[in-house]
């Protein structure tokens, strides 16, 4: 895995473990992903699909199996190492945007690199006004996130996605809340983004005619890949 | 984006601005919460100090005496008592036994701030036609001054007391139709005869003793009273006026004299004074804790607003401790925020009552005490209590699941 950024072998995910309600909603899961790869997440409501993204997301740990970031496994890292790798590695695109209210659009771009160095510097704002020229709103930099347009507050949340240079973006239904037009905007910006900055792409969606833009698609059916 | 705030404080303020009317109401409530301790704090000692100042400025906190005198049952042989029955002895005028020794240790005490002897005893005063019956206090006016502040309560005349002088309270002074200058004639039971000069005139603020205290220097007393050299009191002042029960006893139980304090000699006075304490104490401690429950009300509702920002904060690299901060920072921003406002409000409050309340003669209620320590200690409980009532919710929130946040 020369140039592998991520790898699932064998990943199980189970809730209520011990309990007569326990049950297994991923079933060993084995899923490599190189740099600079879009691929396409898709299955049906209740699949396993979110909670694959979180355990790859670093967000949920498998209950048995290994993770692999850029080669190194996660099981032995404590919470606070899991967050440093998941800032420093991850980006994360939600259905919802959830963009901080409290903060304007520039703001919320340099909120990823805030939390990392502590302190707000020049080079922070720099590279937050480059990201939002990037995805086309360096105009709206001022802009609360709340006074912003559904389409475009999505792609604020991709240019925070992008904050910290991660090697890998997580986008769970990003275009799932817009409409066609904006979606396909949206589609085209993380498209381009990947292909400049070889930022690789995990790209939940329904949309199939999106996941047939992508470069893989990954079907997950009942918590098994179903195809790959 | 100010380069010198670090990420805690600026989520912090964005949060708490964001939320500007719930955080308008919690400011109110902590400022009113804060004005009535500021209020209450600085009107009762106020209040405490000035009947302080009027008890213990007319009176020794420590007064030691003679013991008293006992009759020892008539024994007939060992272990023996002839007669059970013993009748209590009048109790004799008598002097302190080895009195300026008994100075010296008291002078050595680290808690004792001045000591000086006394003399006291029963005369006649009188005037022309007029006689009336005086407690003569003989003084070392140096020592005495500082424990009795009589130059404080002189009505007309001066606090000077040669050994021609005498001072006398007010009600004495009009029943005997004498003022300042005049000559008095005071007669000792003993037979003892002095003719003074009316010095000053005192006014304690009680009329019973107005019309019974005559203070004249310590040589005087004790030639009048028929005791040279003797002393019947000492009266001292200690640093810790709360302390002067224990300190009384603890002398008791050295010496061979006996210690009252103004603790016991006033008991009811005292009592009433420590209701005061506990009553503003607890009624600070109500005031805080709602003051507390109001800030964790309100911080509780914002992490429940605010789960899902959490999570999203938590999922792009905010470490649980950065959040734990962000929600402390807002508590103690809020419990300072509100302590600016409430010390301003509790000060122009009391110096609104300051003005308007009066006593029947139109003397101030209380003295006008706005300590700068005051508004600082309350800024500062004000502001530990924030952060401690932001505890839990910050807890809460730094332990949000971000997976479960950001689902909603």
């Amino acid at each position: 895995m020369a140039d592998g950024i991520l790898k699932l072998e064998h990943v199980c995910k189970a809730y209520n473990v011990g309990l007569p309600t326990e049950v297994e909603v991923l079933h060993d899961i084995d899923l490599e992903l190189d740099r600079g790869e879009f691929l396409a997440l898709i299955g049906p409501s209740g699949s396993g699909k979110s909670t694959l993204l979180n355990i790859i997301g670093l967000l949920d740990r498998p209950t048995s199996g290994r993770l692999l970031i850029k080669g190194r496994d996660t099981a032995m890292l404590g919470d606070d190492e899991l967050t440093h790798l998941r800032g420093r590695t991850i980006g994360f695109v939600f259905q919802y945007h959830l963009l901080i209210s409290a903060f304007t659009a520039r703001e919320n771009v340099m909120m990823p690199m805030l939390a990392d160095r502590g302190f707000p510097s020049a080079e922070i704002e720099a590279r937050a006004e480059h990201l939002l020229l990037q995805v086309g709103l360096d105009k709206f930099g001022s802009n609360l996130a709340n006074n912003m347009s559904g389409g475009q507050q999505q792609r604020v949340a991709i240019a925070r996605a992008l904050a910290m240079r991660p090697d890998l973006v997580l986008a769970d239904e990003p275009t799932g809340n817009l409409d066609t037009k904006s979606a396909d905007a949206v589609f085209d910006l993380m498209r381009r983004v990947n292909r400049e900055s070889g930022t690789s792409f995990l790209l939940v969606t329904h949309n199939m005619d999106l996941a047939r833009r992508c470069d893989r698609i990954i079907q997950v059916i009942d918590g098994r890949i179903a195809s790959n | 984006m100010n380069p010198w705030l670090p990420f805690e404080w600026i989520a912090a303020v964005r949060f708490l601005r964001e939320g500007r009317l719930q955080t308008i109401f919690i400011i109110g409530g902590i400022a009113i919460g804060v004005g009535v301790i500021v209020f209450m704090s600085a009107m009762l000692a106020g209040l405490e100090a000035n009947f302080i100042k009027r008890v213990l400025t007319s009176q020794p906190q420590i007064q030691l005496l003679t013991p008293d005198q006992v009759a020892r049952p008539l024994r007939k042989s060992a272990g023996e008592i002839e007669d059970p029955a013993v009748q209590r002895p009048s109790q004799r005028v008598i002097s302190i036994d080895q009195w300026p020794k008994i100075r010296g240790q008291m002078l050595a005490m680290p808690e004792v701030t001045a000591v000086s002897p006394t003399i006291t005893g029963s005369v006649l005063a009188l005037r022309g036609d007029a006689s009336r019956a005086v407690t003569l206090t003989g003084i070392e006016p140096e020592t005495y001054f500082d424990i009795v502040r009589i130059p404080n309560y002189i009505f007309s005349g001066e606090a000077r007391l040669t050994s021609e002088d005498v001072i006398i309270g007010i009600e004495l002074a009009k029943n005997l139709g004498a003022t300042v200058g005049d000559k008095l004639n005071l007669q000792a039971t003993g037979g003892a005869n002095r003719v003074l000069t009316i010095s000053g005139l005192v006014d304690f603020g009680n009329k019973g003793v107005n019309q019974r205290v005559a203070f004249v220097a310590l040589r005087t007393g004790q030639s009048l009273l028929g005791m040279i050299g003797g002393v019947t009191t000492i009266d001292m002042k200690i640093k810790d006026i709360y302390a002067a029960e224990i300190i009384a006893q603890r002398i008791q139980a050295a010496t061979p004299v006996q210690a009252d304090s103004w603790i016991a000699t006033n008991a009811q006075f005292f009592t009433a004074v420590q209701a005061q304490i506990y009553t503003n104490t607890l009624i600070r401690i109500f005031v805080g804790l709602s003051v507390a429950f109001g800030i964790a009300a309100v911080l509780i509702v914002s992490v429940i607003q605010r789960s899902k920002e959490i999570g999203i904060l938590r999922a792009m690299g905010t470490s649980k401790g950065q959040i734990l901060r962000v929600f402390l920072l807002q508590g103690g921003l809020l419990g300072f925020i509100g302590s600016v406002f409430g010390a301003a409000m509790g000060a122009a409050a009391l110096i609104y009552w300051h003005a308007v309340a009066r006593q029947a003669d139109g003397a101030e209620f209380f003295p006008l005490i706005l300590e700068r320590s005051l508004f600082v200690y309350t800024a500062m409980l004000a502001t530990v209590t924030g952060l401690l009532a932001a505890t839990a919710p910050a807890l809460r929130a730094a332990n949000l699941d971000p997976v479960v946040a950001i689902r909603g």
